[in-house]
């Protein structure tokens, strides 16, 4: 494996991804990133001189909708897959 | 010799779009909703859901860029912008950040010192906004709502072109004035459908290398947006004297204590890793659109006031005040056509309509009027059918109410009384009672004549015609030669 994934590496990013890694867990994800990493710089040897960007797998464009008003009040639905609900909004953790 | 600093300042603007509904679901963005009733599976995020754009997000932003002077981005796509917030049920905000759909445009503004300026734009993307949350007063808890979640906004980024808070205003007002017109937005600070972060750093002066810049948040008012910027200014000024250094780093403006904080929260980790929204295939502008959206850009201000002082004979004043948002402007415009007398229209709004805005701090979109009702009292008071005084008494309820102004001086019996009988006989009970000013004005005090007039008004209860009573008195006066009563 060419890339390794230091502590600090690890630390960081499960900040961003918002997860706590047991130490077990903690040192498979280091393994598991730097192989990612070596995919990532294989695809990094191919020529890629003049190619275009690929901006999505599918060739579809301008997908729209038109400014109409289709939705009608789903309240009760949506709120019942919170965990909790207090006057007709979703109750989170505190933030300041 | 103490050293002198410029303060170097760029923008970014977010705009709340004038879209019936969201940028990527069919929810209406209209205000007031009881919570979470104008939402659906895209807009609070479930798994599953699929994002579709409204084509008149699209054609709102790409509208502000060509009147923007920007270029429009021919093949452009959207970004996922990844942080966790509760107000951001997604876990990312759908955003641009590697083809914006408009770079490299500028507007010109009006320096203090009368020169112009541009002040360029760096790019204006699209975005959807986040929802509100509510910190529960009870519990130890926060509550969600996202109505607001998927709102669609631009944001607009300028470059750091901007030297002083009069230019940033200058900057903001124009961009407002662009926007109005073409009916993109309201823009309105107070109410957050335009907002502005402020990105201020300073430099010695004559130095060219940029100074360490902070961002500026929570600007709601123009008179916001002038302190943060002359107290930002000068606490990096202090920073930079004492040694110390400029931090870079998000900050929140207290108007009311007139200072600035450091943010936290979600600020403190500046990494959003974005990436293509693979939900959201990619956006081409053809020429066919391109070239419709151009040839709908409006008549905007510079063109207006120019057609103004061919078309309407009206004071460069007046004309910079009406052309000055368009509301006004199409009030001007609308009473114009109907009534075919400019002249007296901009007197109304110049005048009364003026008066009344800042007595009851208005402002001209809040304007009820409609220009039919203009129009149709400044027929009564051509007909003489009300005088001047009625009429602005009658103006105010319409000012307040729309009011049809026929109806209303019908219903309260306000026409002036052209019956003369009637009124040279309250001209000689005035007289009778009043043998001291008739003395006066006999003895040649022009002056008591005022106060007989004011006399026989009251008498008529207001709705004598003013020409009328002062011939009639004039009259009834010289009738009776000096000295019944010696």
């Amino acid at each position: 494996m060419a890339n390794i994934i230091d502590d600090e590496t690890i630390e960081y990013v499960s900040i961003l991804a918002k997860l706590e890694l047991s130490e077990q867990e903690r040192e498979q994800a280091k393994k598991d990133m730097g192989r990612m990493l070596d995919y990532i710089d294989k695809l990094g040897e191919l020529d890629t001189e003049g190619v275009e960007p690929m901006v999505h797998i599918f060739p579809v464009q301008n997908v729209f909708r038109d400014d109409i008003v289709t939705n009608s009040d789903m309240r009760e639905q949506l709120l019942s897959n919170a965990p909790e609900q207090k006057d007709g909004m979703f109750v989170v953790p505190k933030t300041v | 010799m103490a050293k002198e600093y410029e303060t170097v300042i760029g923008l970014e603007v977010h705009v709340e779009l004038a879209a019936k509904t969201k940028i990527f679901c069919g929810c209406p963005t209209a205000f007031g909703g009881a919570p979470n009733t104008h939402t659906c599976p895209v807009c609070t995020g479930m798994p599953g859901s699929l994002p579709v754009l409204n084509k008149k997000v699209l054609e709102y932003a790409v509208s502000v860029g060509i009147a923007t002077n920007c270029e429009i981005t021919r093949y452009g796509r959207f970004d996922r912008k990844n942080y966790f917030y509760p107000d951001n049920p997604q876990n990312y905000q759908i955003s641009q950040l590697y083809l914006p759909v408009c770079r490299n445009g500028g507007v010109e503004i009006e320096t203090a010192e009368g020169g112009k300026k541009i002040i360029g734009i760096h790019e204006i993307h699209m975005e959807e906004d986040a929802g509100k949350l509510f910190h529960d007063e009870w519990e130890n808890c926060s509550l969600v709502d996202y109505n607001r979640s998927g709102v669609p906004l631009i944001e607009i980024v300028s470059e750091p072109d901007m030297r002083s808070a009069e230019e940033v205003i200058a900057y903001l007002e124009k961009l407002r004035l662009i926007i109005q017109y073409l009916g993109a937005s309201d823009c309105k600070l107070q109410e957050g459908s335009m907002r502005a972060d402020v990105n201020l750093s300073v430099r010695e002066a004559g130095t060219e290398a940029f100074g360490t810049r902070t961002e500026m948040k929570n600007l709601n008012s123009f008179k916001a947006i002038m302190r943060a910027i002359a107290g930002e200014r000068e606490r990096q000024i202090d920073l930079i004297e004492e040694g110390k250094e400029v931090v870079q780093e998000t900050r929140r403006w207290d108007d009311a204590k007139g200072e600035s904080y450091a943010m936290r929260s979600k600020e403190d980790a500046q990494d959003y890793r974005y990436f293509p929204d693979p939900d959201l295939v990619p956006v081409v502008i053809s020429d066919e659109m391109l070239e419709e959206l151009k040839s709908r850009q409006p008549e905007f201000r510079e063109a207006k006031m120019a057609r103004y002082r061919e078309e309407y004979g009206i004071p460069e004043y007046d004309i910079d005040i009406i052309t000055g948002t368009k509301h006004m402007a199409d009030l001007f415009e609308e009473t114009s056509a109907l009534c075919g007398q400019p002249k007296k229209v901009s007197n109304w709004l110049m005048g009364e309509t003026m008066r009344l805005m800042k007595e009851k701090e208005t402002d001209a979109e809040e304007l009820r009027f409609s220009p039919e009702n203009l129009a149709k009292l400044i027929a009564l008071v051509d007909s003489k059918a009300v005088n001047g005084q009625v009429a602005k008494e009658v103006f105010e309820v319409m000012f307040e109410g729309n009011i049809d102004p026929e109806k209303y001086v019908e219903e309260h019996g306000l026409k002036t009384v052209n019956d003369e009988g009637a009124l040279r006989k309250a001209v000689e009970e005035v007289i009778a009672g009043n043998p001291q000013s008739v003395e006066d004005y006999r003895g040649g005090k022009e002056k008591a004549l005022g106060f007989l007039v004011g006399q026989t008004m009251k008498a008529m209860k207001g709705k004598a015609d003013p020409a009328m009573v002062n011939r009639v008195l004039r009259e009834e006066l010289a009738k009776r030669p000096i000295s019944e009563g010696e």
